[in-house]
């Protein structure tokens, strides 16, 4: 699987070739580093790992920073791997958008989520909520109804969906067109949304 | 924000056309594709509301067809748009008349600027 780190820009809208309205939205991609070459005699399996996003020396710990040193480059904030590259890269190297991709490819993109909170059962998990709005009813509107029977099996049982914390989690958006690239400032345009806030890193993958 | 102008000056072409604002009655010659047959529909009426900024600014016109009002929404950087014609310059004090809506008749008309030409 060939890849590559990025990190969102933001949004915007651009006309297509045919004249449609594109909702898109704007990666800067790489260039990243290829920090270590994992190989099948070596680790077991194949990999290229890469690295994207400056980061302070002082931040980065000692073991890394001697990781980023064996590969000669400044330290940085994301690693990521990518199993069965068909890339040939060497430790070092470092890797541009059109190496990866080409426009108008279906590529994925994976991110983390918008933290969204405490948030219960409607917006979480799409319930109905309990009974009308009207008619006499009140404060059951958005409440999660029953959530197991009675003396058997006298216990919820685990899994039930319930109120917490929503958002912030890992989130892979498969099928994505890539509109454009912009190699000069290596920059991806891809339509429609990708998770995540803006300024956050996710990773473009084939 | 400054990588997603620069996107555009890459990608969207610049149109010029003459500058308008809300209360402006203009008329749009605007391309429509039906099939493979393309033809010239022409659009006129009030400019409502100018909205967005940079190559997603777009503008609602307003106008009264058959006694029914019809509100159409254009994006500024459209290709479609073949040319735009600025017909009258409204006097108008707000930048979003969404007060035409309720007005029928005489009352939703929008006054003309007169320019003081010096007498010769």
């Amino acid at each position: 699987m060939n890849g590559i780190i990025g990190k969102k820009v933001g949004m915007t809208s651009v006309y297509d070739n045919d004249g449609n309205y594109v909702p898109c939205t704007l990666i800067e991609v790489g260039p990243c580093v290829v920090t270590q070459v994992k190989t099948t005699d070596s680790d077991g399996y194949s990999a290229l790992q890469l690295a994207f996003g400056e980061a302070k020396a002082k931040n980065t710990t000692a073991p890394l920073q001697g990781h980023f040193a064996k590969a000669n480059t400044t330290p940085k904030s994301k690693i990521k791997e990518f199993r069965n590259s068909t890339l040939s890269k060497q430790l070092g190297d470092s890797v541009t958008v059109e190496e990866v991709f080409a426009e108008g490819e279906k590529v994925s993109v994976v991110g983390t989520s918008k933290g969204k909170g405490f948030q219960g059962v409607v917006k979480r998990h799409g319930f109905g909520g309990v009974g009308q709005a009207t008619h006499g009813q009140h404060n059951r509107l958005r409440a999660p109804g029953s959530v197991g029977a009675s003396s058997f099996p006298s216990k919820v049982f685990k899994g039930m969906r319930m109120a917490g914390r929503m958002g912030n989690d890992q989130v892979k958006l498969k099928g994505l067109k890539i509109i454009k690239i912009l190699a000069d400032k290596n920059l991806i345009l891809i339509k429609g949304a990708v998770p995540g806030h803006n300024g956050s890193f996710v990773t473009i993958e084939k | 924000m400054d990588l997603i102008q620069y996107v555009h000056e890459q990608i969207t072409p610049a149109k010029d056309y003459p500058s308008f604002k809300a209360g402006d009655t203009i008329s749009i010659n605007y391309k429509i594709v039906e099939g493979n047959k393309e033809r010239i529909q022409v659009f006129k009426g009030d400019v409502i509301q100018i909205k967005g900024s940079g190559s997603t600014k777009t503008f609602t016109v307003r106008k009264i067809s058959n006694g029914v009002g019809v509100e159409r929404i254009f994006p500024l950087v459209s290709p479609n748009i073949v040319s735009i014609e600025v017909l009258k310059v409204g006097r108008v004090r707000r930048a979003r008349l969404y007060y035409l809506r309720g007005l029928v008749g005489k009352k939703a008309r929008i006054k003309e600027v007169r320019h003081n030409t010096a007498k010769g």
